[in-house]
């Protein structure tokens, strides 16, 4: 198949390896990647924000770069939540009927890096990641795509994990875009349970769908040098016993 | 004009609020108690019903279909109630049913008037507007009580007083009821609070209470509580007002069926609410002789008007959004400043007040849509969030002048919509941001979201900007 790669801009710009790890993964499960360099942002800060009208050429933008891709997948939970639940409303707001067609249109073939490992059917990608992880499935992943326990099938069929389970592992962990921002302190609040939560597990990496919450819990990780690393549910699956 | 009795303040700022409330230990504590609790209490009773998500979805679809003939349905209702014997009147905001109520009252010749805990009748202030003509108004329910002895606002829609905990209640009650010992035990706390009730159900000659479901074909108004003192007062006195929001009809008896399931699961975590009173107009010889509707509007007409926020007046006050809400959970219903906290509130109020005055509620969330997956009628209350957060920075923009344009967030916005806008622009800014530059780094780290530095280091640290985006590994993979 000729995935069609969504790497999101906060991953392009900030966290790269989480886009080297989807293609080394994509790749290896025998697929084609392709990166259309125009891309940019879906406008989630945007649309979230409620800057929705500066939103607009965002997502025309979006739709004009992937429309004739067989397949588009992203390592962002968040961003394809976006793309499926709001994009319709933009296009409404645009009052730009073509555009709402061509989104319905595109919309059922952009997919979640898990969704579209689901898709393909596969649960054993062959991946080997001799670590202690736990998984915490961000809201988005959770409840707007509702992946349930496939990530979790996933990372449990790498050989040489160890898997714990998370408390209270649905639990936001405070990030929300801009919450974390306009309401830092109660973002901290949410932050401090999910930093117990982590630790209790005793796991040496936190793993998750979207690098955005990560990089919130990995940030105070840090902080307090907590000794836990952050990976994307992508970097371990990428992870094999000659490529590590 | 749009009414404004529903805020607290005229104002809410959540952001400046929410921090006073975080620090207050004891109130985490309560509220994490409390909240826990319930949720684990609503999880356990609907996970024993193998049709919750039917009922839900037949939930959603009444108050549709209701909504959308909602014209016809209040003609109905009209016209029911008074083929039993009751008075409607029409209110068009707060200050039209306060007056109707007042009216009422001083024809009665009452100095007092007994209330079922209503939510309807605190967004329109009636209290105070019952003081001022010289009425008192005594709430009956316990925990409303409480606030009112006081002098506090509600924080919560189902439980006003959550944030309180036993010893802090018993305290009051020493110092307002005029009771020289009593224990913090709840049975003690019930038994003071039952002995200055009972006089006054049996003396006081009108009674005031809002409406769970109002029943368009029949006229049968229900109101569903857990102590039995409504009960008393719906039955009890003379004269009987309800204050009800237009939202609140049902088309037929039979709907009620579905909204009786879903409300107790959803709201105390029982099967079946302890008092369930439904009444029609007057029956002769039985309960209040004189009965009055006073149907309110109050804003209710523009959020209808609204094709996504429309879905918020499906909401049947359950509160299930706000126990399992992470930020309600940790900053307690005040910190809103508005008669409804939590999700249903962070939606409901900038709609019915508009969003000019209430611009921090959208906000006060963090979209993890845990509150959609507990609504019972299914309100997708992130959904309406978005885009009342839309609405929000629309109206600003619009009437704000240059004012608005220039400040940070719009400017920083605006512009990450044209570095967005282009391949070459976009890159040109991941380059500046790996030099430390730019509109996508601040003092050589990130400031992606604007204004994220602040807030942010207070307890994370930020990782500097890779020196290799993913787009250039690639391009060199590639060559
Ligand atoms: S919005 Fe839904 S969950 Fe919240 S109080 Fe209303 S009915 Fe209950």
């Amino acid at each position: 198949m000729q995935v069609a790669l969504f790497i999101t801009c906060f991953n392009d710009t900030l966290f790269p390896q989480v886009g080297m790890a989807t293609v080394r993964l994509i790749e290896r499960l025998g697929h084609t990647v392709q990166f259309r360099s125009a891309q940019t942002c879906c406008g989630q800060m945007h649309v979230n924000t409620g800057y929705q009208r500066e939103a607009v050429p965002l997502v025309r933008r979006f739709v004009q770069i992937f429309h004739d891709a067989e397949v588009v997948v992203a390592p962002s939970a968040s961003c394809i939540g976006l793309i499926r639940d709001y994009y319709g409303h933009i296009a409404a707001l645009a009052d730009d009927t073509a555009l709402a067609r061509e989104i319905a249109i595109l919309q059922p073939r952009v997919l979640e890096l898990t969704e579209f490992l689901t898709r393909m059917g596969v649960t054993d990608v062959g991946a080997y990641f001799p670590h202690r992880v736990t998984y915490h499935p961000t809201c988005h992943s959770l409840r707007v795509l509702r992946l349930g326990d496939a990530p979790l099938r996933l990372l449990h069929a790498v050989r040489g994990i160890e898997v714990v389970a998370l408390p209270d592992a649905e639990q936001c962990c405070g990030f929300g875009g801009t919450f974390a921002v306009k309401n830092a302190d109660t973002s901290m609040a949410m932050l401090g349970d999910k930093l117990r939560a982590v630790r209790d597990t005793r796991a040496e990496v936190v793993v998750a769908a979207d690098t955005s919450c990560l990089m919130q819990i990995g940030g105070a990780l840090q902080r307090q040098r907590a000794g836990v690393r952050t990976m994307h549910l992508a970097e371990v699956l990428a992870h094999t016993e000659d490529r590590q | 004009m749009k009414p404004q009795s529903v805020l607290i303040e005229l104002q809410p700022k959540f952001e400046r609020n929410a921090p006073a409330a975080l620090a207050n230990t004891q109130l985490r504590r309560n509220m994490g108690k409390a909240t826990q609790t319930i949720r684990a209490k609503r999880a356990a009773v609907v996970d024993e019903m193998p049709d919750w998500e039917q009922l839900r979805t037949a939930g959603r679809q009444i108050k549709e279909h209701t909504l959308y003939h909602l014209d016809t349905y209040l003609l109905q209702l009209e016209a029911a109630v008074q083929r039993a014997g009751g008075h409607v009147h029409w209110a068009a905001d707060a200050a039209a049913a306060n007056a109707i109520v007042t009216g009422l009252v001083q024809a009665h010749g009452a100095r007092e008037v007994i209330k079922v805990k209503s939510l309807t009748t605190d967004e329109i202030k009636l209290n105070a507007a019952l003081a001022e003509a010289g009425i008192s108004a005594i709430e009956t329910d316990l925990a409303e009580l409480i606030i009112q002895l006081a002098g506090e606002h509600s924080s919560h829609i189902l439980v006003p007083a959550i944030h309180k905990n036993r010893a802090e209640i018993r305290e009051l009650f020493m110092r307002t009821l005029g009771i020289a010992e009593i224990s913090d035990e709840p049975t003690a706390l019930a038994a003071a609070a039952r002995s200055y009730l009972r006089a006054k159900f049996l003396s006081v000659p009108v009674a005031i209470s809002g409406g769970n479901f109002a029943v368009a074909a029949t006229g049968a108004i229900c109101v569903v509580e857990s102590e039995g003192n409504g009960r008393m007062c719906l039955t009890l006195p003379e004269v009987l007002i309800s204050v009800v929001g237009i939202e609140k009809l049902v088309p037929t008896w039979q709907d009620l069926e579905v909204f009786l399931q879903l409300l107790p699961r959803s709201s105390t975590g029982e099967r079946m609410n302890p008092y369930t009173s439904i009444w029609t107009g007057v029956t002769p010889g039985d309960g209040p002789q004189a009965f009055h509707l006073v149907l309110l509007d109050n804003g209710r007409t523009n959020v209808l008007a609204d094709e996504i926020g429309r879905q918020t007046l499906h909401c049947i006050r359950c509160s299930a959004c706000l126990n399992i809400c992470p930020v309600y959970e940790r900053t307690g219903g005040h910190a809103y400043g508005s008669v409804y906290p939590g999700p249903i509130g962070a939606i409901l109020t900038p709609q019915l007040v508009g969003v000019e005055h209430a611009r921090s509620l959208p906000y006060a969330s963090s979209l993890c849509g845990a509150c959609y997956d507990v609504c019972p009628v299914q309100i997708n209350i992130p959904e309406v969030l978005i885009h009342m957060r839309g609405e929000v920075v629309r109206q600003h923009q619009d009437t704000g002048g240059l004012a608005a344009a220039l400040e940070p967030e719009a400017l920083a916005m605006q512009l990450l919509s044209q570095v967005f806008g282009s391949q070459a622009t976009y890159e040109m800014a991941q380059r500046l941001a790996q030099l430390g530059q730019g509109p996508l780094v601040r003092d050589g780290t990130i400031s992606w979201l604007p204004g994220l530095l602040g807030g942010w280091t207070a307890m994370r640290d930020l990782s500097a900007v890779p020196q290799q985006t993913f787009r250039q590994w690639w391009r060199e993979r590639d060559a």
